[in-house]
């Protein structure tokens, strides 16, 4: 049915859930033709990513304005290339940074500094300009101390924080679409039946692009995993819970009324 | 003798500054030239922060011979003939000239005024007597056009906003009937803007309306700012789209943006009952899709986001927080931790159907209630059955009325027993009961 959508596509490597299919607001019935201008509608593209920060604690090497080394980052979610989809990624830093706005300009988006003090970073994401020609902003509160002030700071074990988002074009281009079509960082939906996409155009030299996964990155170790399964699993427990409550409350609404139809009979001349 | 030394207190309340600038002004405030300690605590105990004399002027060399003479004056403001003494400053034995120098701030405001002629020929009216025109007119000029004062003095009871109104279309008529032309006084006030009555009566009755509204009503109000604010934004962001998909959000839109203006609107004039209809969820969604899309990209917890906040609008605060809790105590992460599109679907799902839960609780409450009154016979003595209380299948809406009528209830303590008897009662029985 069209209408499962892109929920079979976001599983990661999960097997596939049976869970309600969701009543999605999103990506309607693709059954809609019309293709008109180089836009898809009802085809939604998303890129699940994971950015965030990994700090190790300098330890004897510490000094007074550099006590961590830390590592700002955006990759995918299971550590496919990016560079499909951006161009870019802008960190802007602190101000008491030298260049605080910092460019990467090829994948892994990653930029490493040393420091000693939490702040709120601005990632912004440029795509390439067959995506989309309006850049997207993350903002990322820098952490260096673990949570648990009494843990002991090693220079071995990293402070990470992670977080999962997902990229969402909603009306993506003919163009963007082929040249994505098979790429495992993105995840599309069942596509039109029928639908021809134009040959892909590739946006940049591929013998230039050196590997832009993050699949061997050396902080590889410490990322975390990300699965829908656990969270869809608990959602769905909660609302046969709640679903169960609805059901009682109704049944107990509708004896109600009809006492108070009784009453009222009664007390009617 | 100092009250400060009597109570022990430290002297100087400066601390000592870092720039030797302060130093003079910290000198001057122990030991003032000029006049004694207690006078000079007087005014303050603190230098003034602008000299009233010239300090430089006093040391001076003083080469004009000043003597003061006791002498006669009239003012120019006065009509009558008054001679008052006062003491007048001579300088080498010459007089001051000019007239008495608080003369000129007697400025009065200039009437016009109409010959009887004038009168019978453009100025009748019948709602006005001529002595009632005549008697205006003096005490516009007695009183400067201080309306509330004439208003207050005038001897039949007539509003100011009557008042002015007279005033001002006698005044355009005459101000029309000399001009030369109607080109010449086309830019008198009178004529640009003539007064209007019927706005001005309104526009006095919304600012005391605003004036005496409640805090509750400003927080309402505020609501349905912030609810109109965002549709428009989201409205701009559907602008930048093409064409097919403008139409789209537009309507959708409008249709919101209609039923949030008359609701602004209103609210002023109808401070009892919350006025605007609130828009239907279905219609909110379609628009935060559309502009979503219009976004060309964005984030899915941002999506997410702003979907919640759709479902969270027509709920009050406390169902939110209520909400919320549930969540927790259902062992759901407030914001998913991994938000992919089918966990964001499920999560706003498991939010609205706990709304509607909520929303059926208060409804067995209510019903509960009404049941008590029933038995207690006091049915005929309910305070008004809130008209919105229809149940209406879409939770969203019931959640409206619902909490609405939450509060109503809570304010009306003293209808009746029946809120509070319902709650003294211990509810499990109820069934067992029949």
């Amino acid at each position: 049915m069209p209408n499962t959508s892109s929920s079979k596509k976001h599983c990661q490597d999960q097997p596939q859930l049976s869970g309600p299919i969701p009543k999605s607001h999103m990506a309607k019935s693709e059954e809609n033709k019309k293709n008109s201008g180089k836009k898809l509608k009802d085809v939604e593209i998303s890129v699940p990513i994971v950015y965030g920060n990994i700090a190790f604690w300098l330890g004897k090497k510490a000094s007074e304005y550099q006590s961590h080394k830390w590592t700002i980052y955006v990759r995918g979610a299971s550590n496919e290339d990016l560079g499909v989809i951006i161009k870019r990624v802008v960190f802007q830093l602190h101000s008491s940074f030298n260049n605080p706005m910092r460019v990467v300009d090829a994948p892994p988006f990653e930029l490493s500094e040393a420091g000693w003090g939490e702040f709120e970073i601005a990632i912004t994401l440029y795509f390439h300009s067959d995506v989309c020609d309006k850049p997207l902003n993350l903002y990322h509160h820098l952490k260096l101390y673990p949570e648990d002030e009494n843990s002991s700071m090693s220079t071995k074990k990293p402070v990470v924080v992670e977080l999962y988002d997902e990229i969402v074009f909603p009306d993506p281009s003919e163009a963007f679409l082929a040249r994505v079509l098979n790429h495992p960082a993105v995840h599309l939906p069942r596509l039109p039946a029928g639908l021809t996409l134009p040959p892909p155009i590739p946006v940049e030299d591929a013998s230039k692009r050196r590997k832009g996964d993050t699949k061997d990155n050396p902080l590889s170790q410490w990322f975390l995993n990300f699965s829908e399964a656990d969270e869809l699993l608990q959602l769905a427990a909660a609302r046969q819970q709640v679903q169960a409550h609805i059901s009682k409350l109704k049944r107990q609404i509708s004896l109600i009324e009809g006492q108070h139809k009784q009453l009222k009979s009664s007390s009617d001349q | 003798m100092d009250a400060k030394d009597i109570l022990g207190l430290h002297k100087t309340s400066f601390p000592s500054s870092i720039e030797k600038k302060s130093r003079p002004p910290k000198e001057s405030q122990r030991k003032p030239d000029g006049i004694s300690r207690e006078v000079y605590a007087l005014t303050g105990g603190m230098p003034p922060l602008m000299p009233s004399i010239d300090a430089s002027q006093l040391k001076k060399k003083h080469n004009e011979k000043v003597t003061w003479q006791w002498l006669p004056f009239t003012n120019s403001a006065r009509k009558d003939d008054l001679h008052l003494y006062h003491w007048v400053r001579i300088v080498n034995g010459v007089l001051p000239t000019g007239d008495y120098s608080f003369a000129k701030y007697n400025k009065s405001v200039d009437i016009i005024k109409y010959t009887d002629e004038e009168y019978e020929k453009y100025l009748t009216d019948p709602m006005w007597t001529k002595e009632e025109t005549n008697e205006l007119f003096d005490l516009c000029e007695r009183f400067d056009l201080r309306f509330v004062v004439i208003a207050d003095r005038f001897s039949s009871s007539r509003t100011v906003e009557e008042l002015k109104d007279r005033y001002y279309s006698v005044l355009r008529a005459i101000v029309l009937a000399r001009a030369a032309s109607s080109g010449d006084v086309a830019t008198h006030p009178v004529i640009k803007e003539p007064y209007n009555v019927s706005q001005e009566i309104e526009r006095k009755r919304a600012l005391s309306m605003v004036l005496s509204q409640t805090r509750q009503h400003e927080k309402r109000d505020e609501e349905v700012l912030i609810e109109a604010k965002r549709i428009a934004e989201l409205r701009m962001a559907s602008k930048v789209a093409e064409q097919s998909q403008l139409v789209v959000a537009t309507n959708a839109d409008a249709e919101v943006t209609e039923r949030a203006v008359p609701g602004e609107s209103l609210s002023p004039s109808n401070v009892q009952h919350p006025p605007m209809a609130v828009p239907s969820p279905i219609t909110d969604n379609a628009s935060t899709l559309a502009s979503l899309r219009m976004l060309r990209v964005y984030l899915r917890t941002y999506a997410l986001e702003q979907m919640v906040q759709v479902s969270n609008s027509t709920a009050g605060v406390r169902t939110i927080k209520r909400v919320e809790q549930t969540l927790q105590d259902l062992g759901v992460n407030l914001k998913p931790r991994v938000p992919t599109k089918a966990v964001c679907a499920e999560h706003l799902e498991l939010r609205r159907e706990i709304l509607t839960w909520l929303n059926l609780q208060k409804q067995v409450q209510y019903k509960e209630a009404e049941g008590s009154s029933y038995r207690d016979g006091t049915y005929g003595e309910t305070p008004d059955t809130p008209k919105d209380r229809t149940f209406i299948p879409d939770s969203l809406n019931f959640g409206v009325s619902g909490e609405r009528v939450g509060k109503k209830d809570q304010k009306r303590k003293g209808h009746g027993a029946q809120p509070t008897a319902a709650h003294k009662r211990p509810r499990k029985q109820k069934a067992s009961d029949l």
